[in-house]
């Protein structure tokens, strides 16, 4: 299967993506120029990367969401295209109405690059697929902006629905205060569209996909995609 | 002549752009006229020691520069080059931005961020690591926790958005800090040998470039006086010669640099930090010995009304000087326009060896280059030095003898929870860490690079200076900040290969600090010389003082070594249960200068630690063999707070909750657990290896001595030191967050 990852100017995890999913997961992966006004039809899945799209100094994403390339992934994905959002990806994806809620500044109001346990609470999409439900992982995350938030409905639909793919947890799989790590609502980290096509996260899981980096943990996830896509 | 003059010229107005009464003769005697105002500022932010290292340069040509893998000398390019084989070059520079950072500490440190990693991508190479060492004052006061706060948000914003993953640093809390903190930021990068591009022009009818951000009144005469005085009443007015940082353009024009100078389109390119197009046209015309014609009416301003003077000393950030192949031009400009980055013609290069400045048509100056430049005629000063008269009250201190009387789990916990040793989570928490996913250990003692472009081989990289060690010895304390980072690479298992140094010191015109500054370049050099690390390049920051008192002596040290091979690399946190602890090296009780007298006497007092040499590099050779051999399973340097606060560090930092139980063959006093004694490094092998390791010290002549255990959760020494893990994690942990809160 073959990975296109956009550029946007100021992403800096692009070719972090690029190599998790070349080198690591073994797959196709091509870059995709934020001002292309097309996308290549042999694309099974795109990944918006982490980064700072056009310096966020508006809020996160708001910029990247008008670039040209973000009409042809909106129309991507509405056509049940495969798309995922890392970190700043995942912004752009809220800013660009693909999912629902938004991405406050961290409750500390600091950035913060730590590691983190996930807890999986989902596998029938195609990005989790193999994992189990209850599977915890330990994936990276650094971000200002990572504190999910959406009004009382949304985050009810959510959880109704099984739309939440990742929360925050201990190493043991608790879902705690402590062991959230930005004040994200239900210790939210990662959630799908109704679709189940299109995944935001704000861990970072093309930096632990690598044995040589100290976890694999991220991989699985890139793997769940190839082997749904193969 | 026919040239123009905004103001009139006086020796008044020599002393306002920084000029000494000679130095104002001697521009005059070059010129054979009085300079006109644009020229007079030029030569100002020119002959500042920031640009021309006039008051140091003679210290630093006794460094050794050159050999080894070096491959170029320093100071010759806009930052160091060292060849780790296979046919690449790693690139890397420490630099300091100590007085913004003191007036403005968040643009103060992201400008600084900025600045270094210009000159690492300015040579082609693409940064792979940023790293920094922080000074504050105690960190009891609102002042220092503003700076501290400002400072690491600062850092971060830069870097984490640029997309530099900031890997290692080192930070220390003395009031000789408060009103000046230091902050020095170093980047490293990767190159492949021959394809560095240079900051040299050259080409008659060459066209001249600005790349990157447009020009405004931010930064001007940041070099010239701000970096060049002391901090007094007005050093608050001078908020304005800040700068304001823009890591995503700086994203940008990183990416177009890196693709110009591989499109083959770039002559000579160099980045515009102090003194802005002043300082870039100047040195890479004297570099290539031509002329430079400049037409600033050309250079994209900010705002309207900007004088010549203003233009040329601006030092607005994200800006490039390049000197263009005359026949690439459309390609260059093409790449520009790719990435966005505005790219403008405003000069060219000449046959005369003149820089010609123009603005409004009329021109405002007419300099030879050579004249303004380090190398050329800058001035280069031997300063009066005597040996200071503090250095014999604080020696004579005999700290062992002081009666301090404190019991050994208090003093144990009250120095592990001391802001210089407590855990700095909390600031490097704020760095992304990971960014560009290379960094394969930030939990040794230094920081552990892998390079794709090269499997198996990686780079270690760490910064350190005990300036207090310094301040006792400058000579002595200068060897050791060396010895240590040679000591902290070979740690996690790399050969230390070359160094950079910030060079962190009082008012130079102050003979006391300048005996200090001579003493510690010497030390420096003899360390350098002995270890066979020699120096690629650095940065002089002198004027680091208030009314109050003058800072350390902290020549602050960046160390690079070399993996061959990744499989075989270390790191300080215990991994198993049942391995032999070992202490190796020689064990002298040493107190002065310790964080044990700094918090129970309350000053820095007593002697310097020892150093020698001999046993630095056995030891060295012991630890580094051993880890290669796979034979060391853990090393941690044993520094600030000795042995006890090195094993609590290395319990802490194991991942399974592995402690350690610990018999000291010696009687149990405050020198044998808190004394500095350098040259020692606490190892953990298998129990089935430990003749191996005894052996392979034996060979060597190193002193090695086996002192405990490791095991499940509690920590223990001679049963007099007793803890939990958990227990010292935490508090551990805490000490900075719950100061901060």
């Amino acid at each position: 299967m073959k990975f296109g990852i956009v550029v946007f100017p100021g992403s800096n995890c692009d070719h972090d993506a690029y190599h998790a999913t070349k080198k690591n997961a073994k797959q196709e992966a091509v870059f995709m120029w934020h001002k292309d006004t097309s996308i290549p039809s042999d694309i099974d899945c795109i990944i918006l990367p982490g980064g700072f799209s056009y310096g966020d100094y508006l809020r996160c994403g708001a910029i990247a969401r008008f670039s040209p390339i973000m009409n042809e992934v909106i129309n991507f994905a509405n056509k049940g295209g495969y798309v995922i959002g890392i970190c700043n990806g995942f912004q752009t994806l809220t800013e660009a109405g693909l999912l629902p809620g938004t991405l406050l500044r961290n409750k500390s109001l600091n950035f913060v690059c730590a590691d983190i346990h996930l807890k999986v609470m989902n596998n029938s999409n195609i990005f989790t697929s193999k994992l189990k439900t209850g599977d915890i992982i330990r994936i990276p995350i650094a971000h200002g902006e990572g504190n999910y938030f959406a009004d009382d409905d949304s985050i009810a639909m959510l959880e109704d629905e099984k739309l939440i793919a990742f929360k925050y947890c201990t190493k043991v799989g608790e879902i705690t205060d402590e062991s959230n790590p930005n004040g994200s609502l239900n210790n939210i980290a990662g959630i799908m569209n109704k679709g189940r096509n299109i995944l935001g996260m704000m861990p970072h899981p093309e930096r632990y996909s690598d044995s040589q980096l100290g976890c694999n943990d991220g991989l699985k996830i890139f793997e769940s995609i190839a082997h749904s896509l193969k | 002549m026919g040239l123009f003059s905004e103001l009139e010229v006086s020796l008044q107005t020599a002393y306002e752009v920084g000029l000494t009464e000679e130095e104002y003769n001697k521009v005059i005697e070059f010129l054979g006229r009085i300079p006109t105002y644009t020229e007079l500022g030029v030569y100002g932010v020119m002959w500042s020691e920031h640009c021309s290292y006039k008051n140091s340069i003679k210290q630093l040509k006794t460094l050794p520069r050159s050999g080894g893998r070096l491959l170029v000398e320093a100071g010759a390019e806009n930052a160091g080059l060292i060849d780790i084989g296979d046919g690449y070059a790693i690139c890397f520079k420490i630099e300091s931005h100590n007085h913004p950072s003191a007036i403005e500490p968040f643009q103060g440190a992201a400008t600084g961020v900025g600045g270094i990693l210009r000159d690492i991508f300015s040579m082609g190479a693409r940064p792979i690591a940023s790293l920094n060492s922080l000074r504050f004052g105690e960190l009891n006061s609102d002042r220092t926790k503003y700076l501290l706060r400002g400072v690491v948000g600062g850092i971060g914003h830069y870097g984490n958005s640029f997309g530099v993953p900031t890997v290692a640093g080192e930070i220390y809390f003395d009031d000789c800090y408060f009103d000046n903190p230091l902050v020095n930021a170093m980047a490293v990068g990767i190159v492949k040998v021959g394809r560095t591009a240079s900051a040299t022009a050259s080409g008659v009818g060459n066209p001249v470039f600005i790349v990157g951000s447009s020009t405004g009144r931010d930064g001007i005469h940041g070099a010239s006086l701000l970096a060049s005085r002391e901090f007094d009443e007005e050093t608050d007015n001078m908020r304005p010669t800040v700068q304001v940082g823009d890591p995503f353009a700086e994203k940008l024009l990183l990416e177009a640099t890196l693709e110009l100078i591989k499109s083959g389109s770039v002559v000579g390119v160099q980045d515009m930090g102090a003194a802005g197009i002043c300082c870039s046209t100047s040195e890479m015309s004297a570099r290539g010995a031509v002329g430079m014609f400049v037409d600033l009416d050309k250079v994209p301003l900010r705002e309207p009304g900007m004088s010549a003077y203003e233009i040329m000393l601006s030092e607005s950030q994200e800006r490039m000087l390049f000197i263009i192949d005359k026949n690439k031009v459309e390609i260059a400009k093409d790449i520009c326009k790719k990435w966005d980055v505005p790219i403008t013609q405003i000069g060219v290069i000449t046959d005369d060896g003149l820089l010609k400045v123009y603005r409004d048509g009329k021109q405002v100056c007419e300099l030879n280059a050579d004249s303004l430049v380090l190398g050329g005629g800058a001035p280069q000063n031997d300063l009066p030095a005597s040996k200071p008269a503090y250095l014999d009250i604080v020696n004579n201190v005999n700290v062992d003898t002081l009666d301090l009387n404190i019991p050994f789990n208090e003093a144990f916990t009250k120095i592990l929870t001391s802001s210089t040793i407590a855990s700095k989570r909390w600031i490097f928490e704020q760095y992304d860490s990971q960014v560009r996913t290379n960094t394969v250990s930030i939990k040794g003692d230094a920081a552990v690079m892998r390079l794709k472009e090269l499997p198996n081989k990686g780079i270690a990289t760490c910064t350190d200076c005990n300036g207090r060690y310094v301040y006792l010895d400058p000579y002595k304390g200068a060897m050791i900040a060396v010895a240590e980072a040679a000591r902290n690479v070979v740690c996690v298992g790399a050969e230390p290969l070359a160094i950079t140094n910030c060079l962190n010191f009082g008012n130079p015109f102050d003979p006391e600090v300048y005996w200090t500054f001579k003493q510690a370049v010497g030390g420096m050099g003899d360390a350098c010389r002995a270890l066979n690390t020699p120096v690629t390049g650095g940065n002089v920051s002198f004027h680091n003082e208030s009314r109050e008192r003058a800072v350390f002596p902290t020549p602050t040290i960046g160390m690079l070594g070399l993996i061959e091979d990744l499989n075989k690399i270390c790191s300080a946190g215990f991994k198993n249960e049942n391995d032999t602890i070992y202490l190796l090296g020689n064990n002298r009780q040493e107190l002065g200068g310790s964080e044990y007298i700094k918090l129970f006497y309350g000053d820095v007092v007593g002697k310097c630690p020892e150093l020698y040499i001999d046993d630095e590099i056995k030891i060295q050779k012991v630890v580094l063999t051993g880890i290669r051999k796979g034979l060391i399973k853990n090393a941690h340097d044993c520094s600030e707070g000795g042995i006890a606060i090195c094993l609590a560090e290395m319990s802490i930092l194991s991942e399974l909750n592995i402690a350690c139980n610990i018999n000291l063959p010696w009687e149990l006093t405050p020198g044998i657990l808190f004394g500095e004694s350098q040259s020692r490094i606490i190892v953990c092998v298998n129990q089935n290896d430990e003749m191996r390791l005894e052996e392979l010290c034996n060979k060597e002549n190193v002193e090695c001595f086996k002192i405990g255990k490791t095991h499940k959760v509690q920590f223990n020494i001679n049963d007099k030191i007793s803890f939990t893990v958990d227990e010292l994690r935490n508090v551990y942990v805490q000490a900075i967050p719950s100061i901060m809160k």
